[in-house]
């Protein structure tokens, strides 16, 4: 990074270009450019048309059970948004939400990582009986957790910590936000062991035996040597799990509808509601157009760190 | 531990290796003790499944019963027909779709790269980081508005689109795995570009090609928001059919997790077989 000497002139035929190289002819480049029309165009018109239209519709004043009530009414529809308490709160539980299940799932991912990064007997088992929960239909996982476990009579938890004490305590109702959130962790807990464990096993086995050889304990070389080479894969593992987290819908549909109130809605179930229970499309617009423009910050954060995991190895010549 | 003399490596190894191994099986047993114990609901669930109802409903749970195919029997007899028709429609052809338009895409953006490539992969990823539910009214509109409402094909148009940065970007990262060499010498051979996608490029990234599949057939078959609000009865796909048999038979509960353990049966079984590759698709190629 520091050297002084002039920059060599750039190599005539890097190994994966990530550029069309120059001189390429017109036709040439149509040929190239052929194969990724299809997906491009499909992509453009499936996907950012209806954002546009969100867009446009944030700005009317439309109620589907009022026929001919729509007209342009500006930003009124952002001040009745901001305006609402209960939309405040749905975007405070939706940060929990996510921030919390990224959190302990991370945590518990790493842990797990750990447990697994270690030559034992049924280590294959393992690890698929660990990404199970993540693959199981997350409608019918909710439905699971719901019933069978959370239960407060019959359910699975009371049952397990009825020696503590515990009576029948009706954990949906009681703390819907941390039930929902249990189910997600359970759901992502696999994910992010799955992304950390990539990590571990990319990490090189030479050095922290060199280490280990000059003396280091565990705990100083997991501190100093895992920790910062797994950097990486959390951070992606947190932007990614948080990504596809803002879109959690089935397990809020499934275990509490939201409720009691809006005490576990977050932002899709909230504008589901508005949109399609109290059909008023100018304000579930708005308040998309605002969820959008919230997890942009998330989403640019991911992708300098996907880009960058790419130049790593793309842009070193 | 303390020694400061430089012990021989074998008398080391006489003091280290027994409290290595005990520790070594400790780390073993809790690893298989929480691998069971995240795994444990989902067996519950095909546990209850195959109960009675009145065995699924103690206090304590039972857990000696005999087993019965009844639950299994009556889900099938519920109508479950034309929604696994509609799942396996829906998932099978967004897939095939997803690939039609990924590989060729994927191709153009790596082995033989446009002008501004990096714009495009931007582009593809950046759809996948806006929230669907910010779509979704409109989707909703235009959908009614093309008669698509409760159609099937509706949820094969989204789920491609759902699913079609993935794949560019994950096939994207099987075709950089292709030496460079091979396809020089295919060239230096007078091999045409199809001869050589088709004998040389092609072959190699077919496994990548395969957990892609894989991957888009787990998030299609799973996919509720869309299923939910765009399809009723006649398009409604398998997580759309598990709701209304909680509001409809809410409290069989073995009868409800036969219903369960059989949505996601096929999910789970591809996801074992493409547990590999799970990570480079949910990180877009960028862990491999």
């Amino acid at each position: 990074m520091t050297t002084t000497t002039p920059t060599a002139p750039p190599p005539q035929e890097s190994p994966t270009p990530l550029h069309e190289p120059r001189g390429v002819s017109r036709a040439e480049g149509w040929r190239r450019r052929g194969p990724l029309l299809p997906a491009l165009v499909f992509a453009i018109v499936v996907t950012q048309i209806p954002f546009l239209f969100t867009l446009y519709y944030s700005t009317q004043s439309w109620n589907l059970v009022r026929p001919g009530s729509r007209e342009f009414n500006g930003l009124d529809n952002y001040v009745d948004v901001f305006r609402d308490s209960q939309f405040r709160e749905v975007a405070v539980n939706t940060v929990i939400m996510i921030g919390g299940t990224v959190i302990i799932s991370v945590v518990l991912g790493l842990l797990l990582a750990l447990l697994l990064d270690r030559q034992f007997r049924g280590r294959g088992i393992v690890r698929t009986l660990l990404i199970t929960p993540f693959l199981v239909t997350p409608v019918a996982g909710a439905l699971i957790w719901k019933t069978t476990m959370f239960d407060p009579v019959f359910g699975l938890i009371n049952y397990v910590l009825s020696p503590f004490g515990v009576g029948e305590i009706d954990w949906v109702s009681r703390y819907p936000l941390a039930a929902v959130m249990t189910n997600l962790v359970w759901q992502w807990t696999p994910f992010m062991m799955l992304l950390i464990l990539a990590g571990l096993q990319s990490m090189p086995k030479d050095i922290a035996e060199a280490a280990r050889v000059d003396g280091a304990g565990p705990v100083k070389l997991f501190r100093e040597l895992t920790l910062p080479h797994l950097r990486r894969f959390i951070e992606l593992g947190t932007v990614l799990g948080a990504i596809y987290l803002v879109n959690t819908f089935d397990a809020v549909y499934m275990m509490t509808s939201g409720g009691p109130g809006v005490a576990s809605s977050n932002l899709p179930y909230y504008i589901y509601q508005r949109a399609f229970l109290g059909f008023d499309v100018g304000q579930a617009a708005a308040m998309g157009v605002i969820t959008v423009i919230a997890t942009i910050a998330v989403s640019t954060l991911a992708l300098r760190l996907i880009f960058k995991s790419f130049s790593g190895t793309e842009e070193a010549a | 531990m303390s020694t400061t003399t430089t012990t021989r490596p074998e008398t080391v190894d006489e003091t280290v290796r027994p409290r290595r191994r005990t520790q070594g099986i400790g780390w073993s047993a809790l690893a298989w003790i929480v691998g069971i114990g995240f795994f444990f609901p989902v067996l519950w669930m095909v546990i209850t499944g195959f109960k009675q109802e009145a065995d699924a409903y103690t206090d304590p749970p039972t857990v000696f019963f005999t087993p019965t195919l009844d639950q299994f029997r009556e889900v099938l007899d519920s109508g479950i027909g034309t929604t696994l028709l509609n799942s396996v429609f829906a998932t099978t052809v967004s897939t095939l779709l997803v690939l039609l338009l990924g590989i060729p895409a994927a191709f153009a953006l790596s082995l033989r790269p446009v002008r501004k490539t990096k714009d495009v992969l931007f582009f593809f990823i950046s759809t996948k980081m806006l929230p669907v539910v910010a779509a979704i009214v409109p989707l909703y509109v235009i959908v009614g508005d093309i008669g698509l409402l409760d159609n099937i094909w509706a949820l094969v148009i989204l789920y491609t689109a759902m699913n079609l940065p993935i794949a560019v970007w994950m096939m994207r990262s099987f075709f950089l795995e292709v030496p460079s060499e091979l396809l020089e010498a295919a060239s230096m051979d007078g091999a045409s570009l199809w001869t050589s996608v088709r004998e040389v490029i092609l072959p190699l990234v077919s496994p990548g090609i395969a957990a892609t599949a894989l991957i888009c057939v787990i998030f299609s078959w799973n996919e509720f928001f869309f299923a939910v609000n765009l399809t009723a009865v006649q398009a409604q796909t398998i997580p759309v059919f598990l709701v209304g048999f909680i509001t409809g038979q809410g409290l069989y509960w073995a009868q409800l997790s036969a219903a369960a353990t059989l949505s996601a049966l096929p999910v789970v079984l591809a996801g074992w077989v493409a547990q590999n590759k799970l990570v480079r698709g949910l990180s877009f190629g960028a862990i491999k």
